[in-house]
């Protein structure tokens, strides 16, 4: 147990505090989190680039920093600009998703026609993985693209394309052989969403607002080249892909902010005859988070730890998803109950408290209990991988969905 | 940066762990339930031999020297396999106090007895935790009234720390004159918890023993405790994991039915980030004291919750089974739920962590 960085790191530290006191002018306002980054977030992310504290590990040639993988540099990276309050590098789909895949699997030329325009903001992806009748059995998608001449014809429909209105590309698995078993018959196709042929709906949540969308497919002719590695691959493809989606899941920084937001909100509002922290059983409620806060923080860094040192820290790491997205859950619910009435708004209704953010995590939070591999399948996972325990007689083969 | 255990941490643990699969094995632990006292000292000797008494003793008094994380590793050994042997009080709190507080002679007197397993304590703090009507011990002009409740690791003790009701600790000999043992009987037959009756007891108090010692070797008591949980916590998952691979229902294993599969998985879902709290918890009470009571609370607190859910859960992947004696998984819920409630149960901790940060006034 060392919990002190080396030399090398704490030099790296400093490097990036001077970056960010010589730099943070520059930082887009609003933090640039849109999902169509503006030009000043472009910008910014270039200069991030540049220098080392966005696509820091993509090679030189393909538009990024080219330094060798340093997880401990990474998180270093994360926690200074969160501690300046100072917008990271972009985050999106493509940057997580479909440039690590490239990297893995594209050929050469789809490497230098796409990984630096993605990792700079340029181009912004959605991704096309599950439909309508294809949730956790992802593999058993329809959406089918016919062979005609040198183009696939695509015919189907998406479903929760999280920026598919604002994308300039789609990653997409579609059923390019019908005849062969479900994991077979899968390619990984990569087009415009300017192509003719698709129509995106948007898709209303709970919140109220269209975080997703449905996106449908007519006849869409995409050129064969535009394949990711070979026709009825596309599953062992995607699971490239769904590895990273995992990744970055459950983030334990951002808990703990969505958690300080809390117990601030807990320390200074007031109801009846006291603060809500006055109120014990509140109080207890708030102090089991925070226990259970710490031990997913920890348990982050011993994953983390793991990881730096080459290994993996298995059970630890695959139950990461499934606890966070749950606590972060909880917090907002707490939030919620210690407002009272006053919990309820929603909106821009007057008395509304944190701009309703509490309400809008707690449903938002939900979703992603659900999204990215529901909480029922991380426990087959974490008992079928973790526990060695029986698989499920007939149940759909989820291999390599880590 | 290495958020884990050394090698030599983690062989110290399987010596233990091993020693503990040989010797004391379910077998035994039964003989000890059932004897007049639930203390085992063929286990105790055979885990003297490993050191394990003086594991946070420092090597001038003959220990091992090693930290509370070491410590919290021997713990969680222990409750994996509900060995039937003081550590808690015994080899933790007791000889911390007697470091923290004592005076030379006092750690000459006792130390390198209590390193090699020659001399035992026991602790009696409870009341500084939480006051019990007809409970406490006061100090006066250099004697010693009261009764002290819930004393941890009592059988067989030649020696008692013992807090009086201003929080500050006194050395109490087991054949003090004035002093009337009498053993508790809790849930939990693998350990033992006394109550001491004290009529005009001479007191030996402790120099530095006042109450931010008591404080300390709470903190550490605690942790133990939830290190104790984590093991038996661990032990309970394993065994509801190899039950449900085994036992076949409706033609196929339990395990492969999802209802069963996601029990287990709840259960390493909520234990599995409990080992990184109690190791942070373990490490900051040396390294960061000042995040150390707090984390202490955290540990204690959530390891309670979490394995009174283990406990509970994995005696129901057994069924019917789980619920008799033939199994014997009860020994492992009975530990865990004593641990739960010695030195403060979670609802109690959690609000000393409310107060340690200020969020309610002392």
């Amino acid at each position: 147990m060392d919990l002190t960085y080396s030399a090398e790191h704490q030099a790296f530290r400093r490097e990036a505090l001077a970056f960010l006191e010589a730099h943070r002018h520059a930082a887009p306002r609003g933090g640039g989190a849109a999902q169509r980054p503006s030009a000043e977030a472009v910008a910014w992310q270039k200069l991030l680039i540049a220098h080392g504290y966005a696509a820091r590990t993509i090679p030189k040639e393909y538009g990024g920093y080219g330094a060798a993988p340093d997880i401990l540099k990474s998180r270093i990276i994360g926690e200074e600009f969160a501690r300046a309050g100072v917008p990271p590098g972009l985050q999106n789909q493509g940057i997580s998703m479909l440039v690590p895949t490239l990297l893995e699997l594209g050929t050469e030329d789809q490497k230098r026609q796409w990984i630096g325009p993605t990792i700079r903001g340029e181009v912004v992806w959605c991704q096309g993985y599950s439909e309508p009748g294809s949730g956790s059995d992802l593999a058993s998608l329809q959406t089918r693209a016919r062979e005609d001449g040198d183009d696939f014809v695509i015919n189907g429909q998406k479903i929760w394309t999280s920026t598919a209105r604002e994308a300039d590309m789609i990653f997409c698995l579609v059923r390019t052989e019908p005849d062969k078993g479900k994991h077979d018959g899968i390619s990984y196709l990569i087009f415009s969403m300017k192509t003719p042929g698709i129509e995106v709906r948007p898709l209303v949540t709970m919140t109220g607002h269209a975080e997703f969308n449905e996106t449908f497919f007519t006849d869409v002719r995409v050129p064969k080249t535009q394949i990711v590695g070979k026709r009825g691959q596309g599953w062992f493809v995607a699971n490239a892909t769904l590895k990273h989606e995992r990744g970055m899941l459950g983030d334990p920084g951002q808990l703990e902010s969505r958690f300080l937001a809390l117990a601030e909100l807990m320390r200074t509002e007031t109801a009846g005859d006291g603060r809500i922290m006055d109120n014990p059983i509140l109080r207890d409620r708030l102090l089991r988070l925070q226990a259970e806060l710490a031990a997913m923080k920890f348990n982050g860094l011993r994953v983390l730890s793991a990881s730096a040192n080459g290994g993996d820290a298995g059970l630890a790491r695959l139950i990461v998803k499934l606890q966070s997205c749950e606590l972060a859950h909880q917090i907002s619910a707490l939030a919620i109950d210690a407002l009272g009435e006053l919990g309820a708004l929603y909106d821009g209704s007057p008395h509304l408290r944190s701009h309703g953010s509490w309400q809008q995590a707690y449903m938002f939070q939900l979703g992603l209990i659900i999204g990215g591999g529901t909480a029922q399948i991380q426990k087959n996972i974490i008992a079928e991988r973790g526990l060695g325990m029986p698989r499920e007689p007939k149940l759909a083969t989820e291999e390599g969905r880590l | 940066m290495d958020f884990g255990l050394s090698s030599e941490q983690r062989m110290l643990q399987d010596a233990v762990t091993r020693y503990l699969s040989e010797q004391s094995p379910l077998g035994h632990v039964r003989d000890i339930a059932a004897a007049a006292t639930p203390y085992s000292p063929d286990v105790a000797a055979g885990l003297a031999d490993l050191g394990v008494p003086g594991v946070i003793i420092p090597a001038a008094f003959g220990g091992m020297g090693l930290g509370l994380l070491e410590a919290a590793l021997v713990a969680e050994a222990l409750g994996f396999s509900v060995a039937p042997v003081h550590f808690a009080g015994a080899h933790v709190m007791a000889p911390l106090a007697i470091l923290l507080g004592g005076s030379d002679s006092q750690q000459q007197a006792w130390l390198p007895k209590l390193a090699i397993g020659a001399a035992r304590a026991a602790v009696a703090v409870s009341q500084a935790v939480e006051g019990r009507d007809g409970a406490g011990v006061i100090a006066r002009d250099g004697w010693l009234d009261g009764t002290a409740l819930f004393v941890l690791d009592a059988a067989d003790a030649d020696l008692f720390v013992v807090a009086d009701t201003s929080g500050a600790l006194h050395l109490v000999a087991a054949d003090a004159p004035g002093l009337t043992q009498i053993p508790l009987t809790t849930i939990d037959k693998t350990r033992s918890v006394g109550e001491l009756r004290l009529t005009g007891v001479k007191a030996d108090p402790l120099p530095r023993g006042g109450s931010e010692t008591t404080r300390r070797i709470i903190d550490a008591g605690r942790i133990m405790l939830a290190a104790d949980i984590l093991g038996a916590g661990t032990a309970m998952i394993e065994q509801a994991v190899v039950y449900a691979g085994v036992r076949v229902q409706f033609g196929r294993p339990i395990g492969s039915f999802q209802a069963v599969k996601h029990m287990c998985a709840e259960m390493a879902a909520a234990l599995e980030p409990c080992r990184s709290l109690v190791w942070y918890a373990a490490h900051a009470f040396e390294h960061a004291p000042e995040e150390s009571t707090l984390m202490a609370c955290h540990a204690k607190s959530h390891l309670s919750e979490v394995g009174r859910f283990v406990a509970r859960t994995s005696t129901e992947v057994h069924g019917g089974m789980g619920f008799t004696d033939l199994a014997g998984l009860h020994y492992w819920f009975k530990r865990i739920g004593l641990d739960r409630q010695l030195l403060g149960g979670p609802e109690l901790v959690r609000n000393e962590a409310a107060r340690v940060q200020g969020w309610i006034a002392a």
